[in-house]
Order: structure tokens, then C-alpha cells, then sequence
């Protein structure tokens, strides 16, 4: 198993009282079933969740952590992009 | 038989079964072939003692001698053990002159044919007179339905996989099957806690199994074995040598300190 390692995938787990799934790690795994039965065994021990997505890494295009200066930097100092000067009516005050 | 000794018989059968089982696939732990399936295998470790705790706890309430289930598991000979023999065999398989290490391919067999047996023996049971062990048989069929999963699709994947995984579930399946025979077996226990609406006859239960099981089978390219005339006698009481060893390692820390607490 050394020199033909297992393809490799990541794990996303959605927990009871969550909306999204997170990544909570990656194992190996032969295919697809076996990747989310394995996600199971060692993922949702604890009850960490009740739907589990697997998804081959190779398949996932990341950034560069080492162009995060150009990529949000510039972000931080432009807060006219964001609806903070809007002035709510009374009506919808609480909305 | 009288019908409180027949009731009591049947619950240590169940959870002296699943005890043992658990012990034994706790073996691996450390010692699977991938980090994932090592973690897998404890996890139906841990399912089984868990089924274990709660039948010997049944029994030993019934029992009314003031025992709980730890003396029950940790104070007790193999001679008073009534798990089925299937459950006690080595993880290194039977062949001679084997080495200590395991073989995974029986482990992964052995949960085939022993989960599959449960998963027919608890939903019969989820309807037993006896409620605490209708609930008992109502949670673990979850638990041994994905133990059924888990083995199945192993045995699959071993079976029609390359020549060498597919011989050694071979061996492991035509080793393993004399020893479902006693599971299929019915005796004065099963006769009286059958009539009580407690238990079921385990002969009701092997049409369904072996539909299963040749389905997995099949899809694994194995070959079913030809039928064999044992009866092993472990839910008598009367054991191979395996069991010995395996209570030995179990219960040596209860017994070095017994009535110590955490």
C-alpha cells in the first residue's frame, strides 16, 4: 500500500443543528461509498453529524495562502461596499 | 425446562455473544490495516459490548442474586459462558501453524455471517413479550444493520478483488460456515422462550439469513460452502480452548482487583 496509497478525498460534516456542512478532515478511501463509510466511522463518532459530504481532493482548487495580501487585503478598508448607511424606517425598524 | 431458568439462559446466550464478539474484534484495534478501518472496527467493538452491557444487565436483574454485569462478564469461568462458538474463534483464522497476527478477511466473514443472524434475531425480538429486551433488540438492529453494511461490503470488495483477497475470503468463508450451524439450532431454551413470546426459534430465523448472505455471496464471486454436519456447543457452556484465552486477557484486571471502582 505504500507506492499506491488510496485516493484521497475531504470530508464535510452538517451537524443536527446546523444549515451548512463543514470540513472536518480527509481520509483515504478505494471510491466514493466506501469514502462515506469510512467518513462515518471516523468522523460522526461523537454525533458531530447527521449528513456527511465526500468529495475527491483532487477535485477541490484552493487559494494560495500566499496571495492572500492581493487577493482580501483590499477588502478591509472599503466599507461603502457594505449596507452600514442605510437608515431602516420606523416601520420595518426591527426587521 | 422451567421457564425463568430458560428466560435467563436465553438473555446470557444473546449477550455473552455479543461480549465475546467484542472482545474479539477489539483485538484490532491498534493493529487494522488502514487507520480507517482500524477505527471502524473498534467502533463495532464498542457497539457489541455496549449491546453486551445491557442484555447482561437484564440478566443479571433477572437473575435476582445480587450480581450486575460486570460480575456477571468479569467473575465467571468459560464453562458458565453461553456465547455461540463462532463468536470465541481466533482473529487469525483456524488454519494450523498460523501466526498470532490477524487475518482480516476472517474477521470481516465471521461479521458477515454472525450480523446477519442478529439483524433477523433483533427485529423478531423488537416484538418480545419481554419489553426491556423488545427496546434492547430496537436499538442494536440499528447497530447491527450497519454491522452487516460494514461486513458486507467488505467481503465484497475482498471477493471480487484481486486473486489473493479473493482466496483468502475463500478460506475464511469455507472455514467459518460449519460453525453457523449452532446458530440455527434450537434446543429446550429457545423451545420454552419461543412459547413464552420472549425469544424466537432460531430455526424460523435461517431462511432469511441465507438469503442474505447468498446475496452478498454472489456479488462477492464466492462460492457457498458445502453444508457440514458440526454443532459447536457454546451456548451450552461447553467450549473450545480459544474462549480460555480470550477471558483470561479480559478479566485478568477485575480479578487482580476485584470490587475496585473508577
Amino acid at each position: 500500500m505504500s507506492q499506491n496509497e488510496w485516493p484521497l478525498w475531504e470530508v464535510f460534516i452538517r451537524s443536527k443543528q446546523g444549515l451548512d456542512h463543514r470540513h472536518v478532515g480527509s481520509l483515504h478511501a478505494v471510491d466514493s461509498a466506501q469514502a462515506l463509510q469510512m467518513a462515518r466511522d471516523v468522523y460522526t463518532r461523537r454525533m458531530e453529524g447527521v449528513s456527511i459530504w465526500v468529495v475527491p481532493s483532487e477535485a477541490i482548487t484552493a487559494s494560495d495562502p500566499d496571495d492572500s495580501g492581493a487577493m482580501f487585503d483590499p477588502m478591509a478598508d472599503k466599507i461603502y461596499r457594505h449596507p452600514s448607511f442605510y437608515k431602516l424606517p420606523k416601520e420595518v425598524e426591527h426587521m | 425446562m422451567q421457564a425463568h431458568i430458560a428466560h435467563l439462559e436465553y438473555l446470557l446466550r444473546l449477550g455473552d455473544s455479543s461480549l465475546v464478539l467484542g472482545q474479539r474484534l477489539g483485538e484490532w484495534t491498534g493493529h487494522g490495516p488502514v487507520l480507517e478501518e482500524d477505527i471502524a472496527m473498534a467502533n463495532v467493538a464498542l457497539d457489541l459490548v455496549g449491546q453486551a452491557r445491557l442484555l447482561l444487565t437484564h440478566a443479571a436483574q433477572l437473575e435476582g442474586a445480587g450480581r450486575d454485569e460486570d460480575q456477571l462478564a468479569y467473575f465467571r469461568d468459560a464453562r458458565a459462558y453461553r456465547n455461540f462458538s463462532i463468536c470465541e474463534l481466533p482473529n487469525s483464522g483456524l488454519e494450523k501453524g498460523r501466526t498470532q497476527s490477524g487475518d482480516y478477511a476472517f474477521s470481516i466473514v465471521r461479521n458477515l455471517l454472525y450480523c446477519a443472524y442478529q439483524v433477523q434475531l433483533w427485529q423478531r425480538l423488537s416484538s418480545s413479550n419481554d419489553a426491556q429486551l423488545a427496546g434492547i433488540a430496537a436499538k442494536s438492529l440499528k447497530e447491527s444493520t450497519y454491522h452487516l453494511r460494514h461486513a458486507a461490503d467488505w467481503t465484497i470488495r475482498f471477493g471480487d478483488g484481486t486473486e489473493e483477497s479473493h482466496a483468502r475470503a475463500q478460506r475464511a468463508l469455507d472455514a467459518l460456515w460449519p460453525y453457523t450451524n449452532e446458530l440455527f439450532a434450537d434446543d429446550a431454551v429457545e423451545q420454552e422462550v419461543a412459547e413464552a413470546g420472549i425469544g424466537v426459534l432460531n430455526e424460523s430465523l435461517r431462511e432469511d439469513w441465507h438469503a442474505q448472505v447468498v446475496a452478498v455471496l454472489e456479488e462477492a464471486t464466492l462460492r457457498e460452502p458445502r453444508p457440514s454436519h458440526l454443532l459447536t456447543t457454546g451456548k451450552t457452556g461447553l467450549h473450545s480452548e480459544h474462549l480460555d484465552f480470550l477471558l483470561a486477557e479480559m478479566q485478568v484486571l477485575a480479578r487482580a482487583h476485584p470490587g475496585a471502582v473508577w
